[in-house]
């Protein structure tokens, strides 16, 4: 890691009601650095940076953004962060352009810096042809750049992207993905949560894994690769019994991990391609009548079916 | 405050886009003020009382009679006094129903007053118009307990030693009695008396009943950011909390004052609805608002979404504007409702402005007082309450 962090933080901690959302979490950013929080839903990560951007109270811990420290009512902390919270917040009577002159003014610019800085973010977001129309009539795509934009407005030292790309489609989900692989580029610091292992692989200078409210792991996704060492993740599309037929397989020396989702065994499998004929007698004789394998590399998913015995969408 | 006016305005714009607030602030009410004149508004002001007079005694008391009954009476606006020439033409007027009532003061009046003989005033009624019977034999009773004031007044003097009065004497003593003041006299300050005209109370009344439905537009814009995910953008910006809050009162605060500004002005420009001193109309309406966006942020904090809110203000704002006596005047309530119109807003507000007819502003400090109780008490429990509505 380069430099001093953009964000610090320690210790986070939140509990709603008996629930414990986030417990303990911690992690640091550097600048120009893209840190991506990945863990299923309800792991803790929308809870976490809302804790981190100063829109939630924390119950313990401590945030540092640009040297200062972030609660829910300061205002300096606030001013180096860009948010773009998951759902879409923009106002759908007001205009892409008037909507991004709001919020640049409520960020302390004067109607000209706002104006220029708008229009500039017009171009990036690539609705510039569509500044004046109401928001209500933009398409989903087109929302959700502005959803973007809106967090870039203030030239921040720390952009907070929550699940960018939940509902989005891929083309526009390409284009929010290039955006923000460009803004590392520009030296601004990127916290982004997503449960898409491959965006955080495609994205992300270092990841952090999150289960129930905990960082379970930490690294570059090579290192995190690393960890599941000479192990490949196995996908036996089935039918009958697979919960037996993966408790079954569970047992065998060459598998690490086996679960099941949906119609098929999830399996983290040492040698995958020499112990692949083992696996399906194996599964034919416990009762799965396997239809179509599914070998890939390790990967972001196989690393959290390593640690956590569960896929990422489960 | 900067964040807060900017998101004011953001959102003032926004209001005045979709047209709602218009609506409802405005056009509604009027429309509902028009109506309502239309039905109501001739039933007891545009149609007054015919009252015919004949006054054949040309002496003082009949000339007292003129100057001290009909001049006022014209005056008044409320009766229309005609004056016949003969008791049998006036008879003929009222048997046709041309006019209500007849009052005859007959030739001789004054002669027999004088000379304390048995004198009597005619009263001719219309049996179709019991109510002007009744309010000219009033006027009548009035006139001649006035008149036997007088007279009782010259005989106590006079009794002792009556040949020592000359007639001229007599008449002297009885002009100074007639010019006394009445020492004792019942001045009718009931509420009745100071009550709307039908135009203004109608004016007032959808004014007030709607400002409660307006300055929800304000304050349930809050639960809306909420909804919409705008709210946890509004969290993360480099703004005071308190401006979010602020600036949701202040939008309320200014759509209500601004509909009742315009309601006041179009009702006395189309209707001629007449809302009193317009410093003490400005206090009112200001001191109404507040206590308004109060009662409206302190339901809204009670709901989930902006649709529950709207749906417990509008209850709220329908039995207060019941209540509060919007729809009918206070006066027609039975006792115990009557006392139950003071626990709305609207009742206080009506009620200033009747106090406001005719006098000065300082009658007016009480109904202030009281929205001011309102304002301050709803909206403190409101503000502490909002907090929770202010989170993602």
């Amino acid at each position: 890691m380069a430099s001093t962090p953009v964000l610090k933080c320690h210790g986070l901690r939140r509990r709603f009601g008996d629930l414990v959302a986030v417990d303990g979490l911690g992690f640091q950013i550097a600048v120009g650095e893209t840190y991506g929080l990945l863990g299923p839903n309800g792991a803790g990560k929308t809870t976490t940076i809302s804790m981190i951007a100063g829109l939630l109270e924390r119950d313990a811990g401590e945030v540092i953004v640009a040297g200062r420290a972030m609660t829910t009512k300061t205002v300096q902390a606030k001013s180096a962060l860009g948010y773009v919270p998951q759902e879409l917040a923009i106002y759908p009577d007001l205009s892409g352009l008037e909507n991004l002159l709001f919020f640049a003014r409520l960020y302390g610019m004067s109607r000209a810096q706002a104006r220029a800085r708008a229009r500039e973010v017009l171009e990036l977001i690539g609705l510039a042809d569509r500044a004046k129309d109401a928001t209500k009539t933009y398409s989903g795509g087109m929302k959700r750049r502005l959803n973007v934009g809106l967090g870039l407005l203030n030239h921040p030292r720390l952009l907070i992207l929550d699940e960018p790309t939940v509902g989005v489609d891929p083309q526009s989900r390409n284009a929010i993905l290039e955006s923000v692989a460009g803004l590392s580029g520009a030296g601004m610091a990127v916290l982004y949560t997503t449960h898409y292992m491959e965006e955080a692989e495609r994205l992300c200078d270092r990841v952090g894994i999150v289960d129930h409210g905990q960082l379970i792991a930490e690294g570059t996704p090579r290192e995190l690769v690393g960890m599941v060492g000479e192990f490949d993740s196995v996908v036996l599309a089935a039918a009958g019994d697979l919960a037996r037929a993966a408790k079954v397989l569970a047992t065998m020396a060459a598998v690490k991990k086996a679960s099941v989702t949906d119609d098929s065994i999830d399996l983290v499998v040492a040698q995958a391609r020499e112990n692949l004929p083992a696996l399906l007698e194996t599964a034919a004789g416990s009762g799965a009548a396997v239809r179509s394998v599914t070998v890939t590399e390790p990967d972001l998913e196989a690393v959290f079916l390593h640690l956590t015995g569960r896929a990422l969408r489960d | 405050m900067r964040a807060a006016l900017l998101i004011a305005g953001k959102d003032l714009k926004a209001r005045v886009r979709d047209r709602s607030a218009l609506l409802i602030g405005i056009v509604v009410p009027l429309g509902l003020a028009f109506i309502f004149n239309a039905i109501f508004g001739g039933i007891s002001n545009s149609k007054s009382i015919s009252l015919g007079v004949v006054v054949a005694d040309r002496g003082t008391a009949g000339q007292a009679f003129v100057r001290q009954v009909l001049t006022p009476l014209r005056h008044s606006g409320l009766i229309t006094v005609h004056q016949e020439g003969s008791a049998a033409a006036a008879r003929s007027l009222a048997a046709k129903g041309t006019l209500n009532a007849v009052i005859v003061v007959p030739g001789g009046f004054t002669a027999a007053v004088e000379a304390n003989r048995p004198a009597s005033l005619i009263v001719i009624e219309n049996a179709s118009a019991p109510v002007t019977a009744q309010i000219a034999r009033a006027i009548a009773d009035s006139y001649a307990a006035n008149i036997n004031r007088v007279r009782l007044a010259v005989a106590t003097v006079v009794a002792p030693s009556p040949a020592s009065f000359s007639p001229a004497r007599v008449r002297q003593l009885a002009a100074r009695a007639a010019a006394t003041t009445v020492p004792l006299a019942i001045r009718d300050i009931s509420a009745r008396t100071k009550e709307l005209d039908n135009k203004s109370f109608y004016a007032a009344g959808m004014a007030v009943f709607f400002l409660f439905f307006t300055v929800q537009f304000g304050i349930t814009s809050l639960l809306e950011e909420r909804a919409d995910g705008t709210m946890a953008r509004l969290l993360a910006a480099p703004i005071p909390r308190g401006s979010i809050l602020g600036s949701k009162l202040l939008v309320s605060f200014v759509l209500g004052a601004v509909s009742m500004t315009v309601l006041v002005i179009a009702t006395s420009l189309l209707f001629g609805a007449s809302w009193g001193n317009p410093v003490g109309v400005g206090l009112l309406v200001a001191a109404a608002t507040l206590a308004a966006t109060g009662i409206m942020a302190l339901l809204a904090t009670f709901a989930r979404n902006a649709e529950q809110a709207g749906n417990a203000q509008a209850i709220v704002a329908v039995v207060l504007g019941l209540l509060g006596g919007t729809f009918f005047p206070v006066s027609l309530a039975p006792g115990v409702l009557a006392r139950l119109t003071f626990i709305a807003p609207q009742a206080w507000f009506l009620r200033g402005l009747g106090d406001l007819r005719g006098s000065s502003l300082s009658v007016i400090w009480t109904p202030i007082a009281a929205l001011l109780v309102f304002a301050i008490v709803t909206g403190a429990i409101a503000v502490l309450r909002l907090r929770r509505i202010a989170e993602v």
